[in-house]
């Protein structure tokens, strides 16, 4: 049916084509409109954080059980999280009650935009109304302007989105507010009404926008916050029974803000450090887990010494620097282990299968993750590992041989593209352990050391000579 | 430890009227205590050594161990043929290096054979480890070899002895703390082994000994150039038995086997190919080798003839068509050139002098000065005096064994002399000749304080050492204060054993443990302060500028650069093509514009300067300046040393010579500096280094541009800027 109706569609007006389309299994529903839309996007640091409050009513006969929220393909490309929660309550009796956002697997709308349907608690029967609370969070979207900036400029950034909320439905107001981190802000498309306040530019309110209505705007400020990204960062956990997690973290930093140009002067980096050099970095900070210890920082060539850890009862903080300041494009590889205790994570559950309760994410503040693994290595004769982890990611497994293997130990990888800090929350990794395994290496050690002494014992008790002196 | 070990020979005719439990049980102790005392010795050594790692950490350490560490990395990643043949295009540029053909590989392949092993016991070790602690593993072998080479040449009490003193020799530990990846770490051992298994075979004449004594110079030769010492010492100790009339055919076996098999298995290292028969320095042995050939037929026909007077003649004869084909072979050999004259590195030996005036590339290297008395003291200590003790005592029980170790001592101290870096060579001598004096010494005085006891004792079942002193007392009571005087004088010996304990400790953890990498100074109040400019510049090296980037510095830091930064320079410490050298040098103390041409040349990218004028840390690239000055002079003549001096006073102040003022390398280092201020109430510009206020504040790069610059400014790179265009 849907296939026949096709070309007709196609020759009807874009405007027919929305309004009267049959198409119910998952397209949005055309007889949702949205009251009013208020958009509010952090432009802080390189993590772009929009807040958008959604009223939606349903004009239609038909309860809707879905909500869909439309964004065009390069924020789709870039949106590292998406969550979605319904409020009830007024005021101060507030509540949120997060909802199921669906990854896309419709298709496309128009100009390739994509959707992520987010389902109700209960349908929206006709004439009602409910309000959404939608946090989405974007990486990789400011572009630097100019491209290349040398050391005593700061850094400005392109930002691109659209005055008007991008939407399957019809949206009877909206306003969107864009907060910058200065108030030095270059440019700005204006589409009236445009206010600009302080570090506040407002777009609206709009009223009466047509589904998928668009109006790029250009924004280009100045933003000489850390744009510390991840290339790629893997962790290695490694559970041993005798009561310790081992965890190795391999970072491949680089700064992906505007790049360096010409010269890097240390007199001007010493001496004038307000003016000079503003968009780069040199401290990192990592929040670790409580009860860290044996805590190390290095590189391939060595250990690096300008290191602070700092521990209280909640949590860790390691405080550290690459070995050398990071100017625009300038990349430093390194690796962060540490050492914590084996109650804090591991627990039994009640089938008598162990797990791992840890972090996934990355542990340094502020920071985008391109791509993260995460391998928990689990102990020598382990069976059974299976990962319960809140958001998508790809799996597999790996064997590793570590100090004294000899079938080599379960390592499950964990992979996930694009993460952020929302992304630190807790996974498991089921396994079944049979703890005699974990006296299989010092019983050979024992015997190793027995076997060596028997042997010196009878060679001092045989007389290998051929002649008798 | 001497005293305990009896020899079984003197105690043998009492034992044998005890139980045989008994004397099973004496025999046991004894046995129980040496391998337990050479088990703590070996800990010792090893662990001595492992001071740098807990100053500062598990790093390679100062240049040529960097060298060493990435071939071993290559090695353990591609195999070892690929590391057979490799060419390496990351260092001189454009040159290149046959890394394959040019170096020792005998320290490599250890390290990878061991780090092989280690994770074939399932030991996931990391190969910079294994690297790390290869010299203080070798190390704790020499104390082994040390200590059946003492029992070889002495006894096992000499030998027990030197294996402590070898321990913890400074001369020994400052080649091979942990981290000190060289050659030197294995060839200490390899050394002493062949030398150990060579006068077991004299001693012995047996095959098996001679064969053995072979491949331990054969692994000699695979890991150091040192390895010439051990071919002219032999034949030259051979030579001296002959001479002696000590010529016996223990000595013929030993000497033809160990020499034949060694020179065949030396040239299967590509480095030293076929040196042996074509090279100036290994003629020595060959000549000998002949000789002892004729010796043999001598004896051989003195045998036969059994005629006095017609033998005498046949000698006659026989001697002088010897030497004289001898010596026609090798002088048509030098006029033809297939036999090499002498290496300049070789004649400094012999002459001290020559280095400075011929070449100037070896002279630059500290290590390769004259050493000073007080190094003499610092690294040997207690030993120099107990050596010429040792000494006396050799000459008085003089046999093939003493011999031998007298001449090794007697060479390698001379060897010590001219060259800083060959007391190393000396250490094992000096210690088994000193072992010898402390182990007779006390043997001695022990004799004659239980001397004095037995007789209140008179015990006859008290085991070895009682009944041992019974046989001498009667002897020794004809003198009165002996008694005291020998307590005294154990007292005194131990005094000084553990001031030498106490000393090599101090030396160790003071002097010999700094990586040189990384450098450590006490702050304003009394904090470590640690300055890691180096692997900063060179981690920046690594990570932000194009892989295929070519950078120009001093030789110095070539290994350092290649290994650590992962670029391509120019020259490196393997200072094999001293005209490129040269033209570094010369670049560097060129105009800029001049220097530009140069390393345009070069195609450099990056010119990389350490520079202490912040820090006050001396041994930076100003300080070598002269170095490059004279180096370059050597091979261009443009450059001329007295143009960079005031009335011969080498000086950066405003009283410096106009062309030092704008060279190359003093603009690179003090670009800059003049703006800042590193010390309260000095002007600006002030270099800590060399106490003065800098003569060109105002300097101006044309050619050039400051690309990086490390946090203390050790360390400053600049990038080469493209031709500009000309129209």
């Amino acid at each position: 049916m849907v296939a026949m109706e096709q070309p007709l569609l196609r020759i009807a007006l874009l405007f027919l084509f929305l309004h009267f389309s049959i198409l119910v299994n998952s397209f949005p529903s055309q007889h949702l409109q949205i009251i009013n839309a208020e958009r509010r996007i952090d432009l802080n640091s390189h993590i772009i954080k929009v807040y958008l409050t959604l009223k939606v009513e349903n004009s239609g006969t038909t309860p809707a059980s879905e909500v869909h929220l439309a964004f065009s393909p390069a924020e789709a490309e870039h949106l590292a999280v998406l969550k979605a929660a319904a409020t009830t309550g007024k005021r101060k009796k507030k509540t949120y009650v997060p909802l199921d956002v669906k990854s896309a697997e419709i298709p496309d709308g128009p100009n390739g935009s994509k959707f992520f349907p987010v389902t109700l608690l209960t349908p929206l029967s006709k004439g009602e109304t409910t309000t959404l609370e939608v946090l989405y969070i974007l990486t990789h979207s400011l572009e630097p302007f100019p491209v290349e900036i040398s050391q005593s400029e700061s850094q400005l950034v392109y930002f691109r989105d659209s005055a008007i909320l991008l939407s399957p439905y019809h949206v009877k107001q909206q306003t969107t507010f864009i907060k910058t981190p200065t108030a030095r802000v270059e440019s700005f498309t204006v589409v009236e009404p445009t206010k600009r306040a302080g570090t506040e530019l407002k777009y609206g309110p709009y009223d009466e926008q047509t589904p998928y209505s668009y109006s790029p705007v250009l924004v280009h400020f100045e933003n000489n916050n850390p744009f510390a990204v991840v290339e790629e960062l893997e962790r290695e956990i490694e559970i041993s029974h005798w009561g310790s997690l081992q965890i190795t973290e391999r970072y491949k930093l680089v700064h992906a803000g505007a790049r360096h140009k010409g010269v890097f002067s240390r007199v001007e980096y010493q001496t004038r450090s307000g003016a000079s050099g503003v968009a780069s970095f040199k401290h990192l900070l990592a929040k670790l887990p409580p009860r860290v210890h044996s805590v190390y920082y290095r590189d391939e060539i060595g250990n690096i010494s300008s290191s602070h850890l700092r521990t209280d009862f909640l949590k860790s903080e390691l405080e550290f620097e690459p070995r050398y300041p990071l100017f625009g494009g300038w990349k430093s590889t390194f690796l962060l282990g540490y050492g914590l205790p084996l109650q804090d994570f591991l627990f039994e559950s009640p089938d008598g299968r162990r797990y791992l309760n840890f972090t996934y994410g990355c542990p340094l503040a502020q920071t985008v993750v391109d791509k993260l693994i995460i391998k928990v290595v689990l102990p020598e004769g382990s069976k059974d590992p299976a990962a319960v982890i809140p958001f998508q990611v790809d799996q597999h497994l790996e064997t590793k041989y570590s100090y004294l293997d000899i079938v080599g130990r379960t390592v499950v990888v964990l992979e996930k593209r694009n993460v952020v800090p929302e992304h630190n929350i807790p996974f498991q990794v089921y396994y079944n352990f049979n703890p005699i395994f974990m006296l299989a290496e010092p019983l050979m050690l024992a015997s190793v050391f027995f076997l060596l002494f028997a042997a010196s014992v009878t060679y001092l008790h045989m007389d290998l000579s051929i002649r008798k002196s | 430890m001497a005293v305990t070990a009896s020899p079984p020979s003197v105690t043998q005719d009492l034992l044998n009227s005890l139980p045989k439990t008994l004397k099973l049980k004496t025999k046991q102790q004894e046995l129980l205590l040496r391998i337990t005392t050479l088990g703590l010795i070996y800990i010792l050594a090893f662990i001595t050594r492992l001071f740098s790692v807990l100053r500062y950490e598990s790093m390679i350490h100062e240049f040529d161990p960097y060298f060493n560490y990435r071939t071993t990395l290559y090695l353990t990643e591609h195999g070892f043929s690929e590391f057979w043949n490799w060419f390496d295009s990351d260092s001189w540029y454009p040159l290149g290096r046959i890394v394959g053909g040019t170096l020792y590989p005998g320290l490599m392949l250890t390290a990878a054979g061991l780090y092989k092993i280690l994770h074939f016991l399932r030991f996931a070790v990391h190969i910079r480890e294994v690297c790390v602690l290869t010299a203080p593993f070798f190390a704790s072998n020499t104390t082994i070899v040390a200590y059946f080479f003492g029992k070889e040449i002495w006894d096992s009490g000499a030998g027990i002895v030197a294996a402590a003193l070898i321990a913890i020799c400074p001369g020994y530990i400052s080649r091979s703390v942990a981290g000190s990846y060289d050659n030197e770490g294995v060839a200490i051992f390899a050394l002493l082994l062949t030398f150990y298994l060579f006068v077991k075979a004299v001693n012995t004449g047996s095959l098996s000994w001679a064969l053995a004594s072979a491949f331990g110079y054969f692994y000699m030769v695979s890991a150091w150039g040192g390895y010439v010492f051990i071919i002219n010492l032999v034949p030259l100790y051979v030579l001296v038995l002959l001479v002696t009339g000590r010529y016996s055919l223990r000595l013929y076996v030993a000497y033809n086997c160990m020499y034949v098999l060694g020179m065949l298995l030396a040239m299967q290292i590509r480095f030293v190919g076929f040196q042996h028969v074509q090279s100036g320095e290994h003629m020595a042995s060959m000549g000998v080798f002949f000789l002892l050939q004729v010796f043999f037929f001598l004896d051989w026909v003195k045998h036969l003839l059994g005629d006095v007077k017609l033998f005498q003649a046949f000698l006659r004869i026989t001697v002088t068509s010897a030497v004289g084909v001898g010596a026609v072979a090798l002088g048509v050999g030098m006029a033809s050139g297939y036999i090499s004259p002498w290496t300049g590195r070789f004649y400094s030996l012999l002459d001290p002098t020559y280095a400075k005036d011929h070449i100037p590339i070896i002279a630059s290297v500290s290590e390769h000065q004259p050493t000073a008395w007080s190094s003499f003291m610092f690294d040997f200590h207690i030993l120099l005096f107990l050596f010429p003790a040792g000494l006396y005592f050799c000459f008085k029980r003089l046999t093939d064994a003493t011999i031998f170790i007298v001449m090794y001592g007697l060479t390698s101290m001379y060897f010590a002399g001219v060259m800083v870096r060959l007391i190393l060579v000396a250490t094992p001598a000096v210690c088994l000749i000193s072992a010898i004096a402390v182990s007779a010494t006390v043997k001695n005085l022990t004799r004659v304080v239980r001397a004095k006891v037995q007789p209140v004792q008179g015990g006859s079942g008290k085991g070895t050492g009682a009944s041992k002193g019974s046989s001498k007392g009667v002897i020794d009571n004809s003198q009165p204060f002996q008694k005291n005087g020998a307590m005294m004088l154990l007292f005194g010996a131990f005094y000084l054993l553990s001031r030498y304990a106490i000393h090599c400790t101090w030396v160790t953890s003071e002097a010999y443990s700094s990586p040189s990498i990384v450098l450590a100074a006490r702050g304003a109040h009394g904090q470590r302060v640690i300055f890691d400019d180096y692997r900063e510049a060179y981690f920046w090296l690594r990570q932000n500028t194009p892989p295929d980037a070519k950078v120009m510095s001093w030789w110095d830091y070539g290994y350092q650069i290649t290994a650590m930064g992962n670029r391509t320079v120019i020259v490196d410490n393997n200072t094999w093509n001293n005209t490129h050298i040269a033209t570094v040098g010369r670049a560097m103390s060129s105009y800029e514009d001049e220097a530009y041409d140069i390393m345009k040349s070069l195609d450099v990218d990056y010119v990389l300067v350490v520079f202490g004028g912040v820090t006050g840390y001396s041994s930076d690239d100003i300080n070598k300046f002269l170095w490059m000055v004279r180096i370059g002079g050597g091979v261009f003549p443009v450059i001329k040393e007295p143009d960079y001096l005031v009335n011969g006073e080498y000086r950066v102040d405003k009283g410096a010579a106009p062309k030092m003022l704008n060279c190359l390398m003093y603009k690179l280092s003090y670009y800059r500096f003049g703006e800042l201020t590193t010390e309260y109430g000095k002007p600006p510009g002030y270099d800590r280094a060399r106490g003065v206020e800098i003569g060109n504040k105002d300097i101006k790069l044309e050619y050039l541009e400051e690309a990086f610059t490390t946090q203390n400014w050790i360390v400053r790179i600049y990038k080469v800027k493209p031709p500009k265009n000309r129209w």
